[in-house]
């Protein structure tokens, strides 16, 4: 096992990885899988992980040559110290082979803000040095991770040949609107692929994607945003990848994620997704419709816990933002899509219904709006999130009582929509078109 | 007696056909600086409003909010605003160079002072755009960040800084001037100040339960309340 003091670290000239950090992947050599984990004061959960990935290579792949890799933002909670010294206590007990070669790990403090994307690229640079034939990348966080999950996300890559994993979690009917409502959806309308999970946190990638992310200029910028896992999705998506999906079962994460702030996800998420699609405008302009990607994995239901909303909450602050900013909405709506919110904001809470067609509008508004800048940017991302709430309310107001099945048909539907007002969303995209 | 009247009228006629003569020529040459100004200066208005097209000035100043702050008080839009300003200052400009050439020496220290005072009118013409594009788009961020926190009066808070960053630039831009200096920074200060105060006693009085609240958040390590055992609709 190797460590790394940080702190002693200073990067070699042009290079990511600093001098320290290369002499330990240099000991470890050429390695056939990487797992990534990248932290930020994460040492209550980490161990966890660890041994979850641990456990997942002597299980799974006692044969191949493995490292784990934390790139770490600079905790001060000693996570680092944890990732390195957690033991995986008697592998016979978990079913789990003893493996055959030695299992590496190592710790590094990475270069640049101590945000997701820093992170991310120094373990995909990592990945690249150790010439790594599949790396996949997990949460520090995760309280329901399991070694199965190391081998659904690597062997795709490993033994199918395919270039992108990406997770297929087992949720409650109302947890991931954000995906099911918004991203899962115009991922799906502009790249033709239907890919549950494009912002996910836990995937896996193959050495040949990447060379090719180490190449693109999106990292710089990508640092500012903290969501760089949508930049790799839409990449591998419209270049010449292949992509799939493997089903991982429920996530729930620790207890640093219990309340998630819905204003910094928007922005995060949702800028950088326009953001992305407007720097490949090439590539998912002319698509048309959409195909299912291969899917791995045993899909299975557990018990899951009630998500439960305040409906009554969400509409008020519905209308509340429907009747404030509608100075800014004005430059942002096409007029039409403006004076169908205004009415639905009119309508009692047990009438309320923010349609598909009218939600997709609404996004479709907003993407031209980002791309022409109508005002700040940024101020565009905040004015969707009382719109988001309107559409959330709805959502869970008409699905209340539906079945998962009903609401995996009610996501379709919308997704269909989504498709089908393509031509809109280019036309709001270049109205000079 | 005749003669000598004669004579001194006759003086005082030369006198005054050659101070005509000497004059006649530089009234001349002030009427040709000044229409010259006026082609000048309409020449430049033409170009600096072809300029701020090619660069889209108004675009961005509707964009950024300026362009409704300046139509609220009556005002053409920001690139109007900029020709028409630089078309005066030009042709005044001129007119002012026209009265030096009339030689007129008690006017030669006011029209030195003049071209002194043109730059700080552009200066104050800058400091009042950037003021009024931070006014405005603060007074948005206000607006959105109250709205998205649930925030009860957030028009008002808006409607606060936008006025509060506005009154600040116009009174630098006064002061750039150096128009009623003082008064305009005492008024300032005054508003300013009893704004702050009326507010302070108005929480102080009305939002004294609030206050406690938000201190006792802060402050008391607290059991979750009802609603933070809801999800976020993510």
């Amino acid at each position: 096992m190797n460590t790394v003091s940080p702190g002693e670290e200073k990067p070699i000239e042009g290079s990511l990885l600093a001098d320290e950090f290369i002499r330990e992947l240099v000991a470890v050599g050429e390695v056939d899988l990487l797992v990534g984990v990248p932290t930020l004061n994460d040492a209550k959960t980490v161990g966890h992980v660890v041994q979850a990935a641990q456990i997942g290579f002597a299980k799974h792949f006692p044969r191949e040559r493995t490292v784990l890799v934390n790139a770490d933002g600079g905790s001060r909670d000693g996570t680092p110290e944890v990732f390195m010294s957690v033991a995986v206590d008697a592998p016979h007990r978990l079913l789990a082979s003893q493996p055959l070669r030695t299992m590496h790990r190592v710790s590094t403090r990475h270069q640049g803000s101590p945000g997701a994307a820093a992170a991310l690229r120094t373990i995909i640079a990592a990945a690249d040095l150790l010439r790594a034939k599949a790396c996949a990348i997990v949460s520090p966080d995760l309280a329901s991770i399991n070694p199965a999950w190391i081998d659904n996300l690597l062997r795709p890559i490993h033994k199918e040949g395919f270039d992108l994993v990406t997770p297929l979690y087992y949720r409650h009917k109302f947890d991931g609107l954000l995906v099911s409502n918004f991203l899962y959806p115009l991922v799906r309308a502009a790249c033709g692929q239907r890919l549950r999970e494009p912002l996910a946190t836990e995937f896996a990638f193959s050495g040949r994607l990447a060379g090719h992310l180490l190449e693109q200029g999106f990292w710089r910028e990508a640092e500012d945003v903290s969501s760089p896992e949508i930049w790799i999705t839409t990449l591998a998506l419209l270049g010449d990848f292949r992509v799939c999906q493997s089903f991982l079962g429920p996530k729930v994460h620790g207890a640093k994620d219990a309340r998630q702030d819905l204003v910094g996800t928007l922005r995060r998420a949702v800028g950088t997704l326009f953001r992305c699609l407007e720097a490949q405008e090439s590539q998912w302009s002319s698509k048309t419709g959409s195909e299912a990607v291969p899917t791995f994995g045993f899909p299975y239901e557990v018990a899951l816990e009630r998500v439960r909303f305040n409906r009554k909450r969400l509409l008020q602050m519905f209308r509340t933002g429907v009747t404030e900013l509608g100075s800014i909405l004005q430059a942002i709506l096409a007029e039409g899509t403006l004076h169908e919110i205004q009415e639905i904001a009119k309508l009692a809470d047990d009438e309320f219904l923010y349609s598909d067609e009218l939600w997709v509008k609404t996004i479709y508004d907003f993407a031209g709006a980002y791309h022409r800048s109508v005002i700040n940017r940024d101020h565009i991302i905040q004015s969707l999130v009382p719109l988001y709430r309107g559409r959330i309310g709805s959502f869970v107001l008409q699905n209340h009582n539906a079945s998962s099945e009903a609401i995996e048909k009610a996501i379709e539907g919308l997704c269909e929509e989504y498709e089908r007002l393509k031509a809109y969303w280019l036309d709001r995209w270049t109205p000079n078109k | 007696m005749a003669e000598m009247i004669f004579e001194r009228l006759t003086h005082t006629l030369e006198e005054f056909v050659a101070m005509v003569v000497d004059f006649l020529p530089r009234l001349l040459a002030m009427l040709i600086v000044v229409i010259l100004g006026w082609f000048i200066a309409f020449v430049t208005r033409f170009v600096i409003r072809r300029v701020l097209a090619l660069l889209k000035f108004d675009a961005f100043s509707e964009k950024s909010g300026v362009t409704q702050t300046l139509t609220r008080v009556g005002l053409p839009p920001p690139g109007e605003l900029v020709a028409r300003v630089v078309f005066w200052v030009i042709w005044a400009s001129f007119m002012v160079l026209g009265l030096s050439v009339l030689g007129i020496a008690t006017l030669q220290e006011e029209i030195s002072r003049f071209f002194q005072f043109v730059p700080h009118i552009f200066v104050a013409l800058l400091i009042l755009y950037v003021g009024f594009w931070a006014a405005h788009f603060f007074s948005r961020a206000a607006l959105l960040a109250a709205v998205n926190a649930n925030f009860p009066l957030a028009r008002l808070l808006a409607t606060f800084v936008q006025l509060g960053i506005a009154v600040l630039a116009v009174t630098m831009a006064f002061d750039q001037l150096g128009l009623a200096k003082t008064a305009v920074l005492i008024a300032f200060s005054i508003t300013f100040g009893a704004v702050m105060l009326g507010l302070a006693i108005a929480f102080g009085i009305g939002g004294r339960f609030v206050a406690r609240r938000v201190l006792e958040k802060q402050l008391i390590e607290r059991e979750p309340e009802k609603d933070e055992k809801e999800a976020s609709p993510l």
